[in-house]
């Protein structure tokens, strides 16, 4: 029997079927982080590459996994058998998406005909869902920037999104690149957030009907009279305009099944409290027993002190008595 | 450049995701220069920036060891799920049946008493009640056949009790797979079909074995394995080079006739093995006592000649050239002198 696993075999009359049950508690763990949950968090991105990719278009695909550090895998490989756009094409990715549990990917390629050619898609179940195809002009990478370098964001920290521009809202292919920009430059939902710790903001323009400007930028938080401060966005990361060339958009029956929600989870009941009508919230708190004479002293020293002077000041007392009956004797 | 003013300046603010979004701002004419474009982009972002921080300076805030902690409000753009929403795991056979019965779960202790040893023992695990091995004497019954083993037939029975709850256990976990409600650390894998009719598994090689065998196989190239291209982590053979010697054909002396020698012993040892069957005992034991007496009338004569001297100088006769009927017979005596 193999060693890594437990394995239970059992001669059934159809198939042989057995069951394998994680012997590790890491790889248990693993396998909990993968399963599917009722409230989702983050949401891990694949940067991959396919046949022929630009100067540009490798600076690109390498500044979105440094924004996305904690969460971002990067295949440097070439990979010539993925076509997102054909029907055929996205197994591979299907692939890997199962294989790293990442549900967002953005894919990077060159050819004359779509030169700087990003697409960018998201997963359901490890399956294909939507994906949009944008290219890249005029980028300008961080190093480019020049910048106080005290002010650079953290890596990791939450973001401010800004979509500028009434084409998201009227141009059907604008509003789908913000909705899928907005899953990408995300990051992690948290439910508590440091204020002290905000220190970037992605502004995504509307230039034209089809040309969206998107840079990354810093925040400054300067004193202002009230509690909020004055924000001010200083251009520190990379910078790109998206020509949106094609989309897809998921089909209704899937895209119906991917936005649902669950009921809201019945609230936990938390330990050790109660309610009542009359006096409220009532908790109980447990202490343990104290063995108030197995306490150790603080400051012994002073305690034997006293007791050693009370002491000798006895003894002299019956000393002294002792003398006086004798001199009286 | 000429920029429409928003009248209003309603932005739609999503705290959840720290999301601001104005849908009012167009650019009828874009500006002429780059840097023009980038700085009105910044602008329009900065106030969209501000009316977010805005609302979320203004939340309820609570001291941390970092800076000012606060809650943030679930987000109100919905976005698609990456996974399915779990399935609650559909109930096995068992509970099906105890809900229709009505029998209700009890809770069961750590340690019960156990009678057999008079002690407090754990319900299950390494010393647990009802043990097999704790029962020293099985009382006979009227009806026990009379060579069954009660001991055996108790683990026996254990066993085959062991092995209908693993069968319960897979056809449940095979209906919670069927709705895709399995749960996250269980796999179900399927394993290979025997080839045969028979329905034994197959047997599995061990470490060990597999060296071994790869290791013969490299043996049968020209060259013993030695220029085989080796898999990352695999050891070199134990006993490396060729396991067979073939000595030179041509006759001679030296290795040549080391040749004939070993085909002469192999020779005797086959002949000899079956020869028991075709010695001629009653000849053999003449040649003995022949040779006997000869040895003892040259010890004899050795007192009085010294040909016997001469004799012993002589070389040896060479005994493995007799072959046939003496075999082992022979050797033996050979072994004696």
């Amino acid at each position: 029997m193999s060693n890594n696993e437990q394995t239970l075999r059992f001669c059934s009359s159809a198939i042989m079927m057995r069951i394998k049950t994680p012997k590790n508690g890491r790889v248990r763990r693993e396998l909990e982080k993968r399963a599917p949950k009722l409230v989702e968090t983050g949401k891990k991105t694949l940067i991959l590459q396919g046949t022929k990719t630009s100067g540009t278009l490798n600076g690109v695909l390498s500044e979105i996994y440094h924004l996305k550090k904690g969460g971002a895998v990067r295949f440097t490989r070439k990979n010539d058998n993925i076509r997102p756009f054909e029907s055929g094409g996205e197994a591979s990715l299907e692939f890997f998406s199962l294989k790293t549990d990442c549900s967002l990917f953005v894919y990077g390629s060159h050819s004359k005909k779509r030169p700087n050619n990003l697409v960018i898609g998201r997963m359901y179940d490890h399956h294909v869902y939507d994906l949009v195809e944008v290219g890249v002009e005029n980028f300008k990478s961080i190093e480019s920037f020049n910048y106080d370098k005290k002010m650079a964001p953290r890596v990791g920290s939450k973001p401010f999104i800004a979509f500028v521009g009434e084409g998201f809202e009227n141009v059907d292919e604008l509003k789908h690149l913000k909705e899928v920009l907005l899953d990408l430059l995300r990051g992690e939902v948290v439910e508590n957030i440091n204020l002290a710790g905000v220190d970037r903001a992605y502004v995504c323009t509307a230039i034209s009907l089809n040309k969206v400007y998107l840079t990354h930028c810093a925040l400054r938080l300067k004193k202002s009279g009230t509690v909020v401060p004055r924000m001010e966005l200083v251009e520190v990361g990379p910078s790109m305009d998206l020509v949106v060339r094609r989309h897809r958009l998921p089909n209704e029956g899937l895209r119906k099944e991917a936005m649902r929600t669950a009921k809201d989870q019945p609230k936990k009941k938390i330990k050790n409290v109660s309610s009542d009508a009359i006096e409220g919230t009532i908790g109980k708190i447990y202490i343990p027993d104290q063995k108030v004479g197995d306490v150790a002293l603080p400051n012994k020293a002073k305690g034997v002190k006293r007791e050693r002077r009370e002491a000798k000041k006895k003894e002299a007392n019956e000393r002294a008595s002792k003398k006086q009956r004798e001199e009286s004797e | 450049m000429a920029m429409e003013t928003e009248s209003q300046k309603a932005f739609h603010v999503d705290v959840g995701n720290l999301l601001a979004f104005n849908p009012f701002h167009s650019f009828p004419s874009l500006p002429a220069s780059r840097d023009e474009l980038v700085k009105e982009c910044l602008h329009e972002g900065t106030k969209l920036v501000q009316a977010v921080a805005d609302s979320l300076f203004n939340l309820p805030s609570s001291e941390d060891v970092d800076g000012p902690l606060v809650k943030l409000p679930p987000p109100t753009t919905k976005l698609p799920r990456e996974k399915h929403l779990p399935k609650p795991k559909p109930p096995t056979k068992w509970e099906e049946f105890a809900k229709k019965k009505g029998i209700q779960k009890r809770k069961k202790d750590k340690v019960v008493w156990d009678e057999q040893t008079g002690t407090w023992k754990r319900r299950f695990g390494y010393d647990r009640v009802n043990d097999d091995k704790d029962i020293p004497i099985i009382e006979a019954k009227m009806t026990d056949e009379p060579g069954v083993d009660p001991f055996a037939k108790r683990q026996d029975e254990k066993k085959k009790r062991v092995e209908k709850q693993e069968k319960n256990r897979l056809q449940n976990l095979k209906q919670a797979a069927k709705i895709g409600a399995l749960p996250s650390h269980v796999q179900l894998a399927a394993t290979a079909l025997p080839i045969t009719g028979t329905q034994a598994p197959p047997k599995k090689v061990t470490k060990d074995e597999l060296g071994n065998v790869a290791g013969m196989a490299a043996t049968s190239t020209a060259s013993g394995g030695k220029f085989d291209r080796k898999l990352p982590g695999e050891k070199p053979a134990k006993k490396q080079g060729k396991h067979r010697k073939f000595l030179p054909v041509v006759e001679g002396s030296g290795i040549g006739s080391r040749e004939k020698e070993q085909t002469e012993s192999v020779l005797n040892k086959l002949i000899s093995k079956h020869s028991h069957e075709i010695l001629n005992v009653g000849k053999a034991v003449t040649m003995y006592n022949v040779k006997k007496e000869k040895k003892a009338r040259n010890k004899r004569n050795q007192e009085g000649k010294f040909s016997s001297a001469t004799n012993k100088l002589k070389p040896k006769k060479l005994l493995q050239k007799k072959t046939g009927k003496k075999g082992p017979v022979s050797s033996k005596k050979g072994k004696a002198k």
